[in-house]
């Protein structure tokens, strides 16, 4: 279908990245905790694996595991075009200045790192994740943190993507109809400024709802 | 019960001639004992009612006098009383912070330390009251205005708190879910605290305070007030 045929509007996000999609899968089953152990020891084997072959063999085995968590491909592919594009950018240049081997090798873990977190973050609700950090950071309260706190915080970090990618959305929205969308002031700006509402906003929730103290 | 004795709110609005901070007044004195079943709250654009409304759970904190929810004063006991107060947003996407309706009203269920099986189960029964039963797993950006403004109303009050502070919950909707979310506030056993510009609304409350320029110039019969706020915005029918 053209481009032009295809008039369906599409919601601002609709990627995995930052989004629950729900489902029974063995990913959806597996505990938070494990999951999040799994994307650690994934981002330790793309700095540890070297050469080629490795970087695409790890690629694979998190594509398969992207495919048996159930994840619409179509939408999996719309989340990581920025990290393509950017995973791209970085493998011509890393041709360029070292050769092909170390391009394929970078570019691919960079793909890597990214999908997973894409797998970890749709197969997990977020507040089974605030459960898990919040054990997981249990330790804090003796240099006088509070986990559950800090956990919200990187909980709310993960999920702001969608977030964050709408208010780019509408933005750009806003300088397309006042014919500035070729203005990077008329679009960062404004973006920057939403954000910081958009966090003061969320700050202010939070408190209402007791979720702070 | 909610007790404003002086409450008063002011701000630092920078630094003046001669060097000195100027104060500005948000709020001026309110002493007030709320009991009714539904208070609504009244008057115009920058006038001082959300700052009233926020004084109650504590999101706003007295420059002078106090206010105490149930005997709970709001600068000493803060989270006692925001575990008691609820309080719904006018614009629902300020308030809904998680992808999806479940996620983000087992939010709110955290602070009450149960399993995660019984956060899911009180917050698909929350859901289900409120009509979203089947938009449990959608994202929230997926959902109307409406239905953000529901959730935000059910997230609040899967909590069960004992007073509800609501700051234009309807401003933003249409006519149809204005009138679904007003039908659902009059229905709930909570005492409700209601900021609104739906003078039909606060006509049916049992009491209306009416601030004008960061006073209350108005604390008594709903009609009065509304007459009143009529008056005040020369808006005569």
């Amino acid at each position: 279908m053209s481009r032009r045929q295809d008039r369906h509007q599409r919601p601002a996000w609709s990627g995995p990245l930052g989004l629950y999609a729900s489902g029974t899968t063995w990913l959806h089953r597996l505990g938070p905790g494990a999951k999040s152990v799994g994307l650690a020891v994934v981002g330790l084997l793309v700095l540890v694996v070297r050469g080629p072959w490795g970087a695409v063999l790890l690629l694979a085995a998190v594509t398969v595991a992207a495919a048996s968590a159930g994840l619409r491909r179509r939408n999996v592919l719309r989340s990581l075009l920025p990290i393509l594009v950017t995973a791209g950018v970085v493998g011509l240049y890393q041709w360029w200045q070292r050769g092909p081997a170390i391009a394929v090798e970078v570019a691919a873990g960079l793909v890597t790192v990214v999908l997973a977190a894409c797998v970890v973050t749709a197969t997990t609700r977020s507040d089974h994740l605030l459960d898990a950090l919040g054990r997981a950071l249990a330790p804090l309260r003796h240099v006088g943190l509070p986990p559950r706190t800090v956990a919200l915080s990187v909980a709310l970090m993960i999920r702001s993507v969608p977030a964050l990618l709408a208010t780019a959305g509408q933005v750009r929205d806003a300088a397309r109809a006042r014919g500035l969308e070729r203005s990077p002031r008329a679009l960062l700006v404004p973006a920057a400024v939403r954000t910081v509402a958009r966090a003061r906003s969320t700050g202010e929730a939070l408190a209402a709802r007791g979720l702070g103290d | 019960m909610i007790e404003l004795a002086g409450a008063t709110v002011t701000a630092y609005t920078g630094t003046g001639h001669g060097g000195q901070q100027e104060i500005l007044t948000i709020l001026h004195p309110v002493t007030c004992t709320l009991v009714e079943q539904r208070v609504a709250v009244i008057g115009a654009n920058g006038s001082g009612k959300s700052t009233l409304a926020r004084l109650v759970n504590g999101l706003v904190l007295p420059s002078a006098g106090t206010v105490t929810v149930n005997g709970l004063d709001t600068l000493t006991h803060g989270a006692a009383v925001r575990r008691q107060v609820g309080f719904v947003f006018t614009d629902p996407d300020a308030q809904l912070v998680m992808p999806t309706a479940v996620e983000d009203i087992g939010l709110s269920l955290h602070r009450l330390d149960l399993s995660a099986a019984e956060r899911d189960e009180r917050a698909r029964a929350a859901l289900a009251r409120f009509g979203l039963g089947d938009r449990a797993e959608v994202p929230v950006h997926a959902l109307s205005g409406g239905q953000k403004q529901l959730l935000a109303l059910a997230g609040v009050l899967a909590t069960e708190p004992a007073v509800l502070v609501c700051d234009e919950p309807t401003t933003l909707l249409d006519l149809r879910w204005r009138s679904t979310v007003d039908t659902l506030l009059e229905g709930l056993d909570q005492q409700v605290l209601l900021v609104t510009h739906d003078l039909e609304a606060a006509a049916r409350a049992d009491r209306v305070l009416v601030v004008d320029e960061a006073r209350v110039v108005f604390d008594g019969d709903p009609r009065q007030g509304v007459a009143t706020y009529r008056d005040l915005m020369a808006v005569h029918r």
